[in-house]
């Protein structure tokens, strides 16, 4: 059941710069799933819509969620002030995520870029150790990271959960590049790729899988406004007719944000 | 207290309606909110055959409001009468479709169409979507254009006809007149203000397709005044709306002479907004001893 809620901030740190980590109680997280979002709604009434930030992780109780975000504009700023304590307005637990399934028994990539990585997180941890017919050894488990810099944020939490590979993109730490780059320089291969970041990363990740012919889930952004699927704002063009817009349109916020690659054309 | 307004010979338990495109068909927001307790859900435009829309972005945010240019994305009538309907059927609420077409037999044929639907209460005409290169804004910037277009449905509609007119326009009376001349029952307004934005940073169109319609709080004193222009120069009712958030706001459409009130952009904000406009102005007629809504409208 979606909601939106005031829930209440218990922590925040800046990770890396402009890049902020928050832990936030909510009844929400009852519900929650892997990259699955939030809607967080500025304080500021000039600044009206709602940020969609997806959920980096769930506490294990299921009374909190952390969502960790990049200050992009005057909304994410308002956000990175909040203190222990205060009020934070989110709508939730929105969009479909990650299906966990299709990991079952096989090689996976995780791949995550810029700040397209946080969703990647609880996915990792769902995937490593959910279901124990998930992913049987560890080395099956591909998490392949893409930063700018040495500001490598998360990377520790990730190195419980699977093998870490690191790229950055002026070559500081790992390979030199982005996340292909790696899977090439280190001989990678998986039979499923799950995969969060900007939009050149995920093309290039929608040709590798076409190209052999495996299954890639990708996560997608767009601008919305209601995130409930309503204004048909942030929609991805689609290879068919959607069953739902009934033209080539997927709405991002409630078919996705997570599409199987071949599916959508970006 | 009686919140009953009547619109054309059709009764509604309250005022409050969704503003076309900003609801669907009611089944995103029936997740939030008792459709029951609307007056009325009209539903995003329809035509005869669906429509892709824009491409992205199509929402950008601006001061104390937002643009959109959706490009009237539509699944056409025939998925829309096999499902949205249905779907409403069930809500004790009126149903208001809101129509948009490229040329006047597009718009004829969806007429047609819901004529043979008897839940729908009303049809609302989109002549003003400020986002679509053909039909649409074309027939609603233009007195003449309106008044054949408003005629030529009304010779096919089998429900009462509302107008939904641009405030893009340089008098708004001038086209009220026109429609109600024409035949029309009521008329609806404001649809959204074309505005631009430019992304200064990536010296880019903020919307893909350039411009876009203006919407949210920030529009809300420019639909007051024109809903109160149009009220004053037409007999027929008027259905006001603009970047209403509140109960308050609300009255303020209705004390410029609306008879209903729709709300848009702010159910993207709060999903209970409409809920909360419906108590809000319950809370208003108990706070001046209003006694029958009605006395509100265009009581100043």
């Amino acid at each position: 059941m979606k909601a939106k809620q005031s829930a209440v901030v218990l922590s925040q740190e800046e990770i890396a710069p402009t890049v902020y980590d928050m832990w936030i109680e909510t009844s929400l997280a009852e519900q929650a799933k892997a990259g699955q979002f939030l809607c967080v709604y500025p304080g500021d009434k000039s600044t009206l819509l709602p940020r969609p930030i997806s959920i980096c992780e769930v506490r294990e109780d299921r009374r909190a969620l952390r969502i960790v975000y990049r200050v992009a504009g005057a909304g994410t700023r308002e956000f990175s002030g909040y203190e222990k304590g205060g009020k934070i307005d989110v709508l939730g637990t929105l969009g479909n995520g990650f299906p966990l399934e299709e990991a079952v028994g096989k090689k996976v990539f995780l791949m995550g870029g810029g700040i397209g990585i946080p969703p990647i997180l609880e996915l990792a941890k769902q995937i490593s150790r959910e279901a124990g017919a998930l992913p049987a050894v560890r080395e099956d488990v591909m998490v392949i990271l893409g930063y700018r810099d040495e500001k490598t944020f998360l990377k520790e939490e990730f190195e419980k959960y699977g093998s870490v590979f690191i790229a950055t993109e002026d070559g500081s730490v790992g390979t030199k590049g982005n996340v292909m780059d790696a899977v090439r320089e280190k001989g990678l291969g998986a039979d499923v790729i799950y995969a969060c970041g900007p939009m050149p990363m995920l093309r290039a990740v929608k040709a590798y899988a076409g190209e052999r012919k495996i299954k890639a889930y990708i996560s997608l952004e767009e601008h919305m406004a209601c995130g409930v699927g309503a204004c048909l704002g942030c929609v991805v063009k689609t290879k068919e007719i959607h069953h739902h817009s009934h033209v080539h349109n997927a709405r991002i916020c409630t078919d996705g944000p997570v599409f199987e690659a071949e599916e959508v054309e970006i | 207290m009686n919140t009953q307004v009547t619109i054309a010979g059709v009764t509604f338990k309250n005022p409050v309606m969704t503003a076309s495109g900003t609801f669907g068909s009611g089944m995103e927001y029936g997740e939030f909110v008792d459709l029951n307790r609307l007056g009325a859900v009209v539903t995003k435009g329809v035509a005869n055959v669906p429509w892709e829309g824009n491409p992205t972005p199509r929402v950008a945010e601006v001061y104390g409001g937002m643009l959109n240019a959706i490009g009237l994305q539509n699944p056409g009538i025939d998925v829309f009468l096999q499902r949205d309907i249905p779907f409403l059927k069930q809500y004790d609420t009126k149903i208001i479709v809101n129509v948009c077409g490229r040329t006047v037999e597009d718009y004829v044929e969806t007429v047609e169409r819901l004529g043979e639907e008897p839940a729908v209460s009303m049809l609302e005409i989109n002549v003003s979507c400020p986002n679509v290169k053909e039909g649409a804004i074309a027939f609603g910037q233009k007195s003449d254009a309106l008044f054949h277009i408003t005629g030529e449905i009304k010779k096919h509609a089998r429900q009462p006809v509302v107008m939904k007119l641009s405030p893009n326009v340089t008098d708004i009376t001038e086209m009220a007149k026109a429609a109600e001349a024409a035949g029309a029952d009521a008329l609806s307004l404001i649809n959204t203000i074309t505005g631009m934005k430019i992304d200064i940073h990536r010296r880019k169109f903020a919307l893909a397709n350039q411009t876009g319609g203006m919407s949210g709080p920030a529009i809300k004193p420019i639909a007051v005044r024109m809903v109160y222009q149009a009220a004053h120069a037409v007999k027929i009712p008027v259905i006001g709306m603009g970047g209403i958030a509140t109960g308050e706001d609300a009255v303020e459409f209705l004390l410029a002479g609306a008879s209903a009130v729709s709300i848009g952009a702010m159910n993207f904000v709060n999903p209970y907004t409409t809920i909360e406009v419906v108590e809000g102005i319950e809370a208003y007629m108990r706070q001046y001893n209003v006694e029958n809504i009605t006395d509100l409208i265009g009581a100043v």
